[in-house]
């Protein structure tokens, strides 16, 4: 076999977790009252940019989640070997400028090194300047030619992108038109007037905007470094990529962690109450009154410890690295599960007494029925409300923790690793500024994307404006 | 007796507009109000009668709604004409409005003084002390005993009914010309309606303002209305004073509203309903807007729009009043039919025992939750429920009814006494021993929008009793048997994979009906089934309810406040007053010669359409539970309190034929009766 599959902890969960929410959306459509305020969702206009900014950054943290061992050619025929690297399918896929390494920093689009050298010009004799890139720009004859190349390519793109929109309107009008059997002509005006239920128009443009931003990047990065490289000459947009895998990990492996806890014991101090009440609402308020960072600090130091110990354990340092994400998760998990607790706490408190639950026990109903037939499914909205809220929270922890040096393991790339070297690099003189831009934009899209979608989500499941609908 | 007319609305039209068909919840209204006169408009939920009155005051939703045509005239001011600025000017103080909900219509952060104080600030230049005084005159006025310590009071507490004397001192404080007042008892119990509507009668007395009254209550509308306009979706479709109105409604929709409320004189009938719902008013009417649930209805009401036919000082909007369209003759003599009901006659075994039931909720205070008192929601009620029977049990709210039915199906921990049914002492078996009494012992509440599951389909709903009454598991069996039970209540079996939002108040009833019939109940407890309702609904829910009695021979304990469904419904009323039953008796004993004085004031205080005059027959409102008073509970509201009653709790004194009562007016003791009066 050419490679070995690689299945981390992370992975394995990410798989699951991304199967469930598969079966979920299969589920929902076939139930009305469940799937009206999804319809909803994507009835908005920011519900739909919302939702495609974040596929794609799913895709991205999917693609980088299918890790591989490469075979190594080797002289023994009885047995194979891998290499040491995991590489993921993402890694492959942008194979160029993951291993197109520069020496040092170079900026965006530079087509020399940021830093001077001793170098030896054509004559013979030695000159301190900043010497080219060893990968970038090489197809130009002359360097001023640089910014004519760049308007090309992005004009190229452009052109690309365009034909590609207009293809897809076509074919989707086409299909339409087979469809409903209306002419083409009411089913264009349909489409320019938005006289669609759903906002066909800015998903176009959104669909425009991703295919020509993705164009463009892909066809530069061929000639250039988009966003420059960082001190050991790595290219930026590669960091950028990686990261969005470790964001979306933390932001979603989290939840799971935090969800069953949560609603598990919030139900349970909600519809039991009594002594049971007495004891969870004690042990999370006790949870909430100790400083979170100390906890996780705490946390990862022993991890670190027992790592240390132990290295025979893990067999890549990408293993290592996954079993030091997994524990921050993990601990994230432990010490943010109280405030959805006390929500649900609160919900169960007030839907125990409902007319239907009391109508559910006179009839005989057992607690294990009324629990997850009539509180839970009406619980469900909150939870879903709070995780999406939580997310965007998450994943600007993560950046924190790394910054402060509790976070993930220095080897993985992640925006707070990222912003951590960064703080060297802003003290520089010139500034390099391009590394902190670049994690910055792409955690900003992401975490305001999210947000987007949490406003949404919540609009659609308020039960006012459930009323107006 | 005219005098200036004060208040004239013309062809008003607010409609809620919307990308397609706007929602014309009103439609072209015209009235007039004269000065001094009480204004009744009248109709079941949904005709428009709130967005009525909140049009004229341009306070209708907005942007949602929007007023599209129409003319308001007030005193000569055209209202529609004025900026929001003028508008300020009028609203509270020209035309002051009161709502249904006092609980929600008091900020609950601001004393009764501050807010007060405020709306005579807006109006008036004053001086604080002035502004205290007004307020104290004007908490005085609305018959509010202790202002002094009532204006630093928060809106908490207080009762229903005095924060309901408090808005009204507030839209009195601006001395308004016409009060509009939006159900201003809805929300409050017999005896505490009674004295409210006493008091808007005595302040319009004394101040001649005008009264505009919303409500769907005929009884109301009787009592307090010189003028009566019934609305129906959107439109007015009668108009009249009262004695005319009350005497020979015209309009088919107004005497329907007569023949469907339950009474004493139609317990042997069906009660007339009005079929199907008011119609949706997104849509562009062709005929008359009643026609499809008229009796009396032809072609010609389907395609022609009827026109005010106004005779001397009344006027009506039905084609059968029309001299220009000639009715067919077959319709005019159509009888209002009523088919015969047989009386369900009650055996004499007894479905239910219920003795010294008690259940008292603890205060519990401090860190360590120590009780430092107790709620004695119910203490010590003996009631007996016999086979076939519905025993009615009546009270003001808080005294503790729906407690008494939630202890006997073992909802809430019963603290003493015993429920026993089929041999067994149903509060002394654990939850295991009391499943396969659950289901034969069944409940349907109040509120039919929250007593059903949102996210269940109605099949699961129903399907929910059936499983978890070990009856019929097989799938095929089980269909039919929820078709049959939905077709019981008179739903079509097809909705069954539809969700409860999807149903109107009434069928949502049914559906919690069908719900409990499932599980085959012996003893079915009815929370308040209809008050939830409108008066045609809820004469569909009666009539349902008596033939499910009559064809399983079930036992209702009836749980409502509303007299008229006891009179019409009941075998044996059963009266509670904080915690206690204080008179029990037959239907007869207890309505027709009520003894124990508490009983007598509730009956007293049900607005009657024959008697039209208000009757106060109870002072003050319900002592808490938590702190009932010694001796006799109701002794601080009783006319006919002795020194006894401050010191002792009445026992119980057996009159004629089984007719309990407990008070000392009654009570044989050695020295003969007690009874002074």
């Amino acid at each position: 076999m050419p490679f070995l599959p690689v299945f981390l902890w992370t992975d394995i969960l990410i798989f699951i977790l991304l199967a469930v929410i598969t079966a979920g959306i299969f589920y929902l459509r076939s139930k009305p009252h469940l799937r009206a305020p999804w319809v909803m969702v994507m009835q908005r206009k920011r519900g739909v940019i919302s939702v495609i900014i974040l596929l794609s950054y799913v895709t991205i943290g999917f693609l980088d989640s299918l890790h591989f061992r490469v075979a190594l050619a080797s002289a023994d025929n009885n047995q194979q070997h891998y290499s040491t690297e995991v590489l993921s399918v993402l890694d492959w896929m942008v194979s160029p400028i993951r291993t197109q390494v520069e020496k040092t920093y170079s900026a965006p689009l530079a087509t020399r090194l940021f830093v001077k050298e001793m170098q030896v010009v054509k004559g013979g004799q030695l000159e301190y300047s900043h010497p080219r890139l060893e990968y970038a720009a090489q197809h130009l004859t002359s360097e001023t030619e640089k910014w004519a190349d760049v308007r090309n390519i992005v004009l190229k793109s452009t052109f690309a992108s365009i034909t590609f929109i207009v293809l897809l309107i076509a074919l989707y009008i086409v299909y339409r038109k087979l469809r409903y059997q209306h002419a083409l002509l009411t089913e264009l005006k349909r489409l320019m007037h938005g006289q669609s239920d759903y906002p066909v128009r800015t998903f176009y443009l959104m669909i425009f905007l991703l295919v020509w931003i993705s164009v463009t990047l892909v066809m530069l990065s061929q000639y250039y470094h988009v966003f420059g490289t960082d001190k050991v000459g790595q290219s930026v947009l590669y960091q950028a990529l990686k990261s969005v895998r470790t964001g979306l990990a933390i932001g979603t492996l989290t939840t799971l962690i935090m969800l069953p806890l949560a609603i598990f014991l919030g139900i349970s101090a909600g519809y039991f109450r009594g002594w049971i009440d007495d004891v969870i609402q004690y042990i999370y308020t006790t949870l909430n009154s100790i400083p979170g960072v100390l906890l996780i600090a705490a946390a990862v130091l022993m991890l670190q410890v027992y790592m240390n110990t132990n290295p025979d354990h893990f067999a890549t340092i990408a293993e290592r690295a996954d079993m030091r994400l997994l524990f921050l998760c993990l601990i994230l998990g432990v010490t943010s599960w109280t405030g959805l607790c006390r929500i649900l706490r609160g919900e169960t408190l007030k839907l125990r007494e409902a007319e239907y639950v009391l109508a559910a026990r006179s009839l005989g109903a057992s607690n294990f029925s009324i629990l997850h037939r009539h509180i839970l499914p009406n619980l469900m909205h909150i939870v879903l409300i709070t995780v999406v809220l939580d997310f965007s929270g998450l994943v600007l922890a993560e950046a924190v923790l790394s910054y402060v040096g509790v976070g993930v393991d220095p080897s993985m790339i992640s925006w707070g690793n990222m912003i951590n070297s960064a703080r060297l690099e802003m003290a520089r003189e010139p500034v390099v500024w391009w590394s902190l831009t670049a994690a910055f934009i792409s955690m900003f899209i992401l975490v305001l994307a999210a947000n987007l979608f949490a406003d949404v989500v919540r609009d659609a499941f308020d039960p006012r404006m459930q009323g107006a609908r | 007796m005219t005098s200036p007319v004060l208040l004239e609305v013309k062809g008003l039209k607010t409609w809620f507009l919307s990308k397609e068909q706007p929602f014309k919840a009103v439609d072209g209204i015209d009235f007039s109000i004269q000065q001094g006169e009480t204004f009744a408009l009248l109709g079941e939920s949904g005709c428009g009668k709130s967005i009525s009155a909140l049009s004229l005051l341009r306070l209708n939703p907005y942007p949602a709604s929007k007023i599209v045509a129409g003319e308001i005239n007030l005193n000569g001011l055209d209202l529609l004409k004025l900026s929001e600025a003028e508008m300020e000017s009028v609203r509270g103080r020209r035309v002051a409005m009161i709502f249904q909900e006092p609980q929600s219509s008091l900020n609950p952060v601001l004393t009764i003084g501050q807010q007060i104080g405020e709306t005579l600030r807006w109006h008036f230049k004053l001086s604080p002390q002035e502004i205290q005084q007004r307020s104290l005159k004007l908490l005085d006025s609305v018959g509010i005993p202790d202002p002094i310590r009532r204006l630093k009071e928060y809106p908490h507490q207080m009762s229903g009914g005095m924060k309901q004397r408090v808005m009204i001192a507030m839209a009195l404080a601006g001395e308004p010309e016409l009060l509009i007042a939006d159900e201003p008892t809805t929300a409050l119990d017999v005896t505490i309606q009674a004295q409210i509507l006493d008091l808007l009668k005595q302040i319009q007395r004394d101040t001649g303002m005008a009264i505009l009254l919303i409500t769907h209550d005929l009884g109301v509308a009787a009592q307090m209305a010189d003028h009566i306009a019934v609305m129906y979706a959107g439109q007015i479709v009668e108009q009249a004073d009262r004695q005319s109105f009350f005497a020979n409604p015209q309009h088919p929709y107004a005497k329907k509203l007569f023949e469907a409320l339950p009474s004493e004189q139609k317990r042997d009938q069906r009660l007339t309903v009005i079929k199907g719902n008011v119609p949706p008013l997104n849509q562009t009417f062709i005929g008359c807007r009643f026609a499809d649930r008229c009796d009396l209805a032809w072609d010609h009401c389907h395609q022609h729009e009827p026109s005010w036919i106004a005779t001397n000082e009344r006027g009506v909007r039905c084609h059968l009043y029309d001299p220009t369209v000639t009715a067919s003759a077959e319709n005019l003599l159509k009888p209002s039919h009523a088919s015969h009901l047989s009386d369900v006659v009650p055996s004499q075994i007894h479905a239910l025992d219920i003795r010294g039931l008690k259940v008292h909720f603890p205060i519990r205070k401090g860190i360590l939750q120590r009780q430092v008192g107790q709620v004695k929601a119910v203490d010590g009620v003996n009631l007996t429920l016999h086979n076939a029977e519905t025993l009615a049990l009546v009270g003001e709210s808080g005294c503790g009814k729906t407690t008494v039915g939630k202890g006997i199906l073992q909802l809430v921990e019963v603290t003493a006494g015993e429920v026993r049914f089929q041999g067994k002492v149903l509060n002394r078996l654990s939850q295991r021993q009391l499943k396969p009494y659950r289901g034969q012992l069944q409940i349907i509440f109040q509120d039919p929008f929250s007593s059903m599951n949102p996210r269940m389909t109605i099949e699961q709903v129903i399907d929910e009793a059936i499983s978890a009454s070990k009856f019929r598991k097989e799938p095929a069996a089980k269909t039919k048997y929820i078709d049959s039970l939905l077709e019981r209540v008179g739903l079509r079996a097809d909705i069954r994979h539809r969700y409860p939002h999807e149903f109107s108040g009434g069928q949502r009833q049914r559906i919690c009906i069908a719900r409990a019939l499932a599980t085959e109940p012996e003893v079915i407890v009815c929370d308040e089934p209809t008050s939830a309702l409108d008066v045609s609904v809820q004469a569909q829910i009666l009539n349902l309810l008596r033939d499910i009695q009559h064809e399983f021979g079930l036992s209702f304990l009836f749980i409502t406040h509303n007299i008229g469904v006891v009179d019409y419904l009941a075998h044996r009323v059963a009266v509670m007053y904080l915690g206690r039953i204080v008179e029990q008796g037959t239907r007869q004993q207890v309505l027709d010669a009520p003894k124990h004085p508490y009983t007598q004031a509730l009956l007293a205080a049900v607005p009657d359409l024959n008697k039209q005059e208000l009757q106060v027959a109870v002072r003050g409102e319900l002592p808490s539970p938590a702190n009932p008073p010694a001796g006799c509970h109701f002794h601080q509201r009783c006319q006919h309190v002795m020194p006894i009653c401050h010191e002792n709790y009445p026992p119980l004194t057996v009159l004629e034929n089984g007719h309990q009562v407990n008070c000392f007016l009654y009570e044989e003791n050695e020295y003969g009766s007690t009874n002074t009066n």
